[in-house]
């Protein structure tokens, strides 16, 4: 994707609710004396697949929650699409976690629930669909995902892998706008890693969803981003297309992508 | 930390803790209207709750009932006639026993069932996935259990009734030397209406009582592994000590209030 496809926005002097896509306004949070989100401005274009990367721990995973208002900011707030998500009442709340999907880090997969269920329940829940209509809708994710032959099985039957696929097949089936991935590839091996970055771009070219993935996986954040953008300690630090991060002089974003010990980038 | 700084974030703790609770509590109360729609979850939950807890509510009323009638007799042997034994256990069994001991019993279980479980789905993030999926968690997850617990309470309670008193007559026939006629004679002897209303809308209490609290620990439950033993630890322990001070209340406004003092 070229850099003029998706340019950085610079919200802070525009309105928000004006920008179709999503928009992170100087947002902090703190759990108890950690400051995890420090003024933290991010905007995401849509249709686009932003990657936020940035080492464990430095609030990647507590941002993407407060875009769908899985945790309330301390001050600041979420647009999306104009809507202002951190002043909205619950039934409103709710349509608009209807437009959005989401992988977790470790899939969250209801484990009572066979794969099958698991995937049709966001459909039993908001839709009339017959349950013949709906395992229909949920074999056609597994296969979109590579999970074919899965649908009767229990989530502790499945590998990590397969968990993964499984979610990201959960969060598409009601056609998202919108897909946050949390840590996608984080504790698989390097081929279903890959695997799985190819799900995202082709899930990407295939629905044409505005995408925000999560991750300190450098390889995966090369292969799947469009643009990208590094936290560190509750900051936005830097944002730029995945062309501009390679060739960046910036010390702490160079340190972070070549991984190594010594930089600014404090180690413990 | 000083003892008034330690008492007063005690307070504060117990105040913000019983605000979450009741908010929880509204949050089920206000959803009651889709329990049709939950009804599957509901006769699931009924399930566990009533299939699941039967050994242990029998087996716990039958050595009860058993107690009852050997104390009891110990105490009335050469003072009084025996025909008072079946009053005694009858009545100490509907009021008190029965329902007190089958709410400690399937609360215990049921509560640390609750809290473990969703305790669990709360630190593996499945109830982030749930309201992702626009799906309310208490809706969802607390209806259901907690009208299983409200309706199937006094069932579990008519069988630990039955099963007591049942264990109490054998009890009394082997070692104290009681025929049925005795036993049931002094069973219908000061037998007040007022005695199974109380005992029996008491556990409805106690059934909502449980529930809230196996689901109030496992929605609040925090960190992991040591996140869902304490908050499976504090729903027990919440379980018994709300189920006997509920006990307690109840039982002064049926017996005081309602049905107007001792008759």
């Amino acid at each position: 994707m070229s850099d003029q496809a998706f340019p950085i926005p610079d919200l802070r002097e525009a309105d928000p609710s004006a920008f179709p896509g999503i928009v992170v306004e100087d947002v902090s949070k703190r759990f108890g004396d950690k400051v995890v989100l420090d003024h933290c401005h991010l905007s995401i274009n849509k249709g686009e697949t932003l990657v936020v990367i940035g080492r464990s721990g430095q609030g990647k995973s507590v941002l993407l929650k407060h875009i769908v208002r899985l945790l309330e900011p301390d001050a600041g707030r979420i647009w999306v699409e104009g809507r202002c998500v951190t002043d909205l009442g619950r039934g409103a709340l709710m349509e608009l976690r209807k437009t959005f999907g989401m992988l977790f880090q470790g899939a969250a997969l209801f484990d009572s629930m066979t794969i099958c269920e698991n995937i049709g329940l966001i459909l039993q829940e908001h839709t009339d669909w017959t349950a013949e209509r709906i395992r229909a809708r949920a074999c056609e994710c597994l296969e979109l995902v590579g999970l074919v032959g899965t649908e009767d099985k229990l989530p502790s039957a499945l590998s990590g892998g397969m968990k993964k696929r499984a979610g990201l097949a959960r969060a598409i089936v009601m056609e998202p706008e919108y897909i946050l991935y949390d840590e996608p590839t984080t504790g698989l091996d390097p081929i279903t890693a890959d695997a799985i970055n190819d799900l995202i771009i082709k899930l990407q070219r295939e629905l044409q969803v505005t995408s925000i993935v999560v991750t300190h996986d450098m390889p995966s954040a090369f292969k799947v981003g469009d643009r990208m953008a590094m936290l560190n300690d509750g900051r936005i630090v830097f944002q730029g297309s995945v062309d501009e991060v390679r060739k960046t002089d910036h010390p702490a974003v160079r340190q972070f992508i070549e991984g190594r010990a010594e930089g600014p980038l404090g180690v413990f | 930390m000083n003892v008034f700084a330690y008492l007063g974030h005690a307070v504060l703790d117990g105040l913000a803790t019983a605000g979450r609770g009741f908010m929880v509590f509204c949050g089920i109360v206000c959803h009651l209207g889709v329990s049709w729609k939950r009804r599957n979850e509901i006769i699931e939950q009924m399930h566990i709750l009533v299939i699941g807890s039967m050994p242990l509510v029998i087996t716990t009323a039958a050595f009860t009932g058993a107690i009852v009638a050997v104390q009891t007799g110990y105490q009335m042997k050469n003072y009084v006639p025996m025909i008072f034994l079946g009053t005694i256990v009858a009545k100490s069994v509907i009021l008190e026993m029965g329902p007190v001991l089958a709410a400690l019993v399937v609360g215990s279980r049921l509560s640390a069932n609750y809290a473990a479980e969703l305790g669990t789905m709360k630190v593996t993030e499945q109830l982030d996935a749930m309201e992702i999926m626009a799906i309310e968690p208490v809706q969802y997850l607390g209806l259901p259990r907690f009208v299983a617990g409200v309706l199937m309470m006094p069932v579990a309670t008519l069988v630990a009734d039955f099963i007591a008193i049942i264990a109490a007559l054998i009890v009394s026939m082997i070692t104290l030397d009681v025929t049925v006629q005795t036993f049931t004679a002094g069973m219908r002897f000061f037998w007040d209406i007022a005695d199974p209303i109380t005992g029996l809308a008491k556990t409805f209490f106690f059934g909502g009582i449980i529930a809230m609290s196996g689901i109030y620990h496992g929605f609040a439950t925090q960190g992991g592994a040591e996140g869902v033993g304490k908050a499976t630890m504090q729903a027990v322990v919440a379980t018994c000590l709300s189920v006997l001070v509920a006990d307690y209340i109840l039982n002064t406004v049926f017996m005081q209030i309602i049905f107007g003092g001792p008759r």
